[in-house]
């Protein structure tokens, strides 16, 4: 029997409002995880939300294990455990007095309260962490002790939303680790996640874009429509960027991807690659051979939605190229940042060509945003300099900001004013007039299609729209080196793709990006990557070197995820070893 | 830099406007302000009741007590039996003053010598007993004057009249609705600022400005403009509703008052973004701008005379600009205070709007640190 069944239901935040869900129809068996895949928006927290009974559905029916959720809900609640997505923890108590609480809270004691604890304790890896303060504790661990809350009235359902944003890929693994010993022991679990590579490893998935359930099933029966369709173009290391650009023109093309050295593509259903292909793709290159990769279920997404968009760059064709010169766009040497008697950051040093896409990688907490801040200029450096465009962010720093572009994590405009108040204000701040600044801001308005929305206050924007308005107001002034702080998670893989390919077009004409990022997708775009651990950086490399130092015979290809892992493990080996 | 300044306002601005809360912060606290202090707290006593101790039983005590009952002022007049009974009926809030009048009062005036009359006070209800005392002083001088007139002589030469000058019908209006321009440019400056850089850092909008060109002097002008307009907005509305609506003359030079005004908020936008530097969160911010703003208008001298507090906590209220101010714009409404008198008000809120603003700025830069 399912666990959960769902039928036609709709949920409606506004009368005049698009359906955050809409007339939406599944089941969720036991024993199996299912995901509940989409981009950010598309109603995920919303259907969790009415699985449990925290809201009430317009219409449609929902039962879980027979109850229906709108007539009774308390059966409901006793039996499902729910980790809501920002964690739904007590930052101020430590890691026990949060178990302590939710037991209470569930009526757990006694002897059973005792061995159950013990048991999540162990399950979670946690016991060495009981005193410790929750808000003290890294994302991943975070998630750990949400998932153990969760857990503690030994629920048959376990709701997770969004449990792996903001972790990092160890912690990911262990999560999935734990939840599949869960659904081993007959457990049904939801698992939502932006991620579609997640997708992969559920059992069932349910597809959500704008409210709708595009798909539902094994993941594989959605992955199966791109097969034999997905190809890899290696030995196009120099011109990728403009092949993939060119590649996407083509009509027979419907997605691609950089990944490393090579670009994944995609070709259209029913259209092979001829067998000159590779030459007609990369005519510069001489090397440029194209094969068979396997399908991923971004893939079969992608192309489920009609395919990716183009690959040229307005922006960039508008964009004058940025001096030729080879000195360092940025520059770190001997960075070190000390919070009290904790260091942070120690000793970085890198350097950063012209017209290089530079990727930072790391686990939560090891010094990847603090080492970002610091060549931004949001951080002083407790010793070390940092230099952009060769100007010293301690001496001149308004200089050299006036050359950097800063695109945040989350959307970080003016949510109250409207999208054209947004563009006059960056201009103003940064010091552009007259017919510049007109040209500059109908130039932007033009590019990203922001026409339609100029007057609506930027925070009701659709996220893509947010996604675009924000890249406008970084680039508005024309910076050398662009900042990106996670700049894509949680949007959908169609604007992922276009806000990538502004940024390969930039880079053509010189500009020099610097971007964090947890997606493993984003990471394959960098030209180099640095891998900071523990506040130092442990690995330097392109995305394929990082892979080839990890490569075995038990891995031979590996992903960057894998050598993300692998290398992380071997620098905790080699200091325990020195220890 | 002014380009970018200006544009830090408008933004500022339109960001107070477009939002639903920020428009909110604009008009309810004064329109609160202006029925609450307007209307219903009245600093005006009247309806209290007061003991009488007559010992004498003559005629011009009888006089004398009918003038009290006669009075609007006094809602009860009681008499007392002893003068046990003073003690207990002050204790026991029956009576706000005890009025005793000795042995001998009428026949000393008879005699045309002079008597005493005592008064006893509530010292625990200050302000009230401070204006009754006042009410009864001027009773007893009209029957003074009216004992005079009675003999045909030109009343005596030792008669003291006190006059109330510049509010003659002491209208507490006059003093309450000037004040106001003090009190919402302390509340409206305070939560403006105090919230403002706390929400943007809440929104990640502050790394976006602190990775722009602007120095964090100009995001700190960026911040105060926006605030002393806002200020200097409400700062005129009150002045025409004090003297179109409530008909308070403006007896000032309208030039000392803008002056003095644009000081003080500087003041209070200083410790607003003092507030705003330290807070991680608007919550904290909130608490930061109450903690200070409550006190502030309490120990003013808005609510209760200085005059009237502990000897330390006058030295105190010297850090509280509203409490220099309201002397100010008191004086420059009734009393036409010249450049002179109003200068010794003025330079203290100098000093605290440039000690809270170096400390803003100080803060502000250590915070990147």
């Amino acid at each position: 029997m399912a666990m959960v069944e769902v039928a036609g239901a709709t949920k409606r935040f506004a009368p005049d409002a698009a359906p955050a869900v809409d007339d939406v129809s599944f089941a969720i068996r036991s024993g199996c995880i299912t995901g509940l895949v989409g981009p950010d928006g598309a109603g995920k927290t919303t259907l969790v939300r009415l699985m449990l009974g925290l809201l009430a559905a317009d219409s449609g029916m929902i039962t879980v294990a027979g109850h229906d959720v709108a007539a009774e809900p308390e059966p409901v609640r006793t039996l499902a455990g729910y980790m809501p997505q920002r964690f739904g923890l007590y930052e101020d108590l430590t890691v026990q007095e949060n178990l302590s609480l939710y037991a209470d809270l569930g009526g757990v004691v006694g002897d059973e309260r005792r061995a159950r604890l013990e048991r999540l304790l162990r399950f979670t890896d946690l016991a060495r962490f009981t005193d410790r303060l929750t808000g003290a504790l890294s994302g991943g661990m975070k998630q750990k002790l949400g998932l153990a809350c969760a857990l503690i009235r030994t629920p048959q359902l376990l709701l997770l939303d969004e449990p792996s944003v903001g972790v990092d890929p160890i912690s990911r693994r262990e999560l999935w680790r734990m939840v599949k010993e869960l659904v081993s022991e007959g457990l049904a679990v939801v698992w939502s996640t932006a991620y579609l590579d997640e997708a992969e490893l559920c059992d069932d998935v349910l597809l959500l874009d704008r409210g709708r359930l595009l798909f539902q099933g094994p993941p594989q029966d959605l992955t199966r429509r791109t097969e034999g369709r997905t190809f890899r173009l290696a030995g196009v290391e120099h011109g990728r960027r403009s092949v993939l650009a060119r590649a996407l023109e083509r009509d027979d093309i419907v997605d691609g991807v950089i990944q490393g050295r090579s670009v994944r593509l995609v070709f259209a259903a029913g259209r092979r690659p001829e067998p000159e292909a590779a030459a007609a793709l990369a005519p510069e290159a001489a090397g440029a051979a194209l094969a068979p990769t396997p399908p991923r279920f971004e893939d079969a997404f992608v192309d489920m939605l009609g395919g990716g968009p183009g690959g040229r760059s307005a922006l960039a064709e508008a964009m004058q190229p940025v001096g030729s010169s080879d000195e360092a766009a940025i520059e770190a040497r001997h960075l070190v940042k000390r919070f009290g008697g904790f260091t942070a950051v120690d000793d970085v040093s890198f350097t950063i060509r012209r017209g290089e896409i530079f990727g930072f990688l790391g686990p939560n907490g090891a010094g990847k945003s603090t080492t970002f801040k610091m060549l931004c200029g949001l951080l002083q450096p407790t010793s070390g300099t940092a230099r952009v465009s060769g100007i010293d962010l301690r001496t001149s720093p308004a200089q050299a900001r006036r050359r950097l572009g800063y695109m945040a994590q989350k959307f970080s405009l003016y949510g109250d004013l409207s999208v054209r108040q947004n563009l006059a204000f960056f201009a103003g701040v940064y010091g552009l007039s007259g017919r510049r600044r007109r040209e500059r801001t109908r130039l932007m308005i033009e590019i990203f299609g922001l026409g339609p929305y100029l007057s609506a206050s930027a925070g009701t924007l659709p996220l893509g729209i947010k996604q675009r308005l924000a890249l406008a107001c970084a680039v508005l002034h024309e910076p050398a080196v662009l900042f990106l702080d996670e700049p894509t998670s949680g949007v959908d893989p169609i604007t992922r793709r276009e806000f990538w390919t502004h940024i390969n077009g930039m880079v053509e004409k010189g500009t020099t990006i610097m971007v964090t990022t947890h997606f493993m997708d984003e990471a394959e775009y960098c030209d180099r990557i640095a891998l900071i651990y523990r506040g130092r950086e442990i690995a330097t490399g392109s995305p394929d070197d990082l892979k080839r130092q990890v490569r075995t015979a038990a891995v031979p290809e590996p992903t960057l995820e894998d050598a993300f892992i692998a290398l992380v493990r071997a620098f905790d080996a080699r200091t325990a070893e020195a220890a | 830099m002014g380009a970018r300044i200006a544009a830090l306002v408008v933004k500022e601005l339109l960001a107070i406007l477009r939002d639903p809360r920020g428009r909110a912060v604009l008009i309810v606290p004064p329109v609160v302000q202006l029925v609450v202090f307007a209307f219903a707290a009245t600093l005006e006593v009247k309806n209290v009741a007061l003991g009488v101790l007559d010992r004498d039983r003559g005629p011009w005590a009888s006089e004398l007590v009918s003038r009290f009952e006669g009075s609007p002022t006094f809602g009860t007049v009681f008499r007392l039996a002893s003068v046990a009974d003073i003690r207990r009926v002050i204790d026991s809030q029956q009576a706000i003053a005890v009025l005793h009048i000795p042995p001998g009062f009428s026949a000393d005036i008879a005699a045309g010598r002079p008597t005493d009359l005592q008064l006893v006070l509530d010292g625990r209800r200050s302000n009230a007993a401070q204006i009754v005392q006042g009410y009864v002083a001027r009773i007893v001088q009209a029957l003074n004057a009216h004992i005079a007139a009675g003999r045909g002589v030109s009343g005596p030469p030792s008669a003291l009249v006190t006059r109330s000058w510049f509010n003659p019908n002491l209208e507490y209006q006059w003093f309450t609705v000037p004040s106001l321009i003090g009190t919402i440019g302390l509340l409206i400056g305070i939560s403006v600022t105090a919230l403002s850089v706390a929400r943007e850092r809440e929104l990640g909008t502050f790394d976006q400005l602190l990775v722009s060109p602007l120095t964090s002097m100009e995001i700190l002008a960026g911040k105060t403009v926006p605030s002393l307009l806002v200020g200097l907005f409400h700062g005129t509305l009150y002045l025409l509703i004090a003297t179109f609506a409530f008909g308070i003359p403006f007896t000032g030079s309208v030039a000392l008052l803008y002056g003095s005004f644009a000081i003080y908020l500087a003041a209070v936008i200083g410790i607003g973004l003092f507030i705003s530097t330290l807070a991680r969160t608007q919550q904290q911010a909130f608490l930061g701008a109450f903690v200070f703003a409550a006190p502030a208008i309490l120990l003013s001298g808005f609510a209760t005379p200085v005059e009237n507090m502990p000897e330390w906590l006058q030295t105190a209220t010297l850090v509280n600009p509203l409490r220099h101010f309201l002397v100010i714009v008191n004086g420059l409404f009734t009393k036409d205070m010249p450049l002179e008198t109003v200068a010794p008000s003025a330079w203290p809120l100098a000093v605290i709007a440039l000690v809270t603003m170096s400390l803003a700025a100080w803060l502000f830069r250590r915070r990147l640190g």
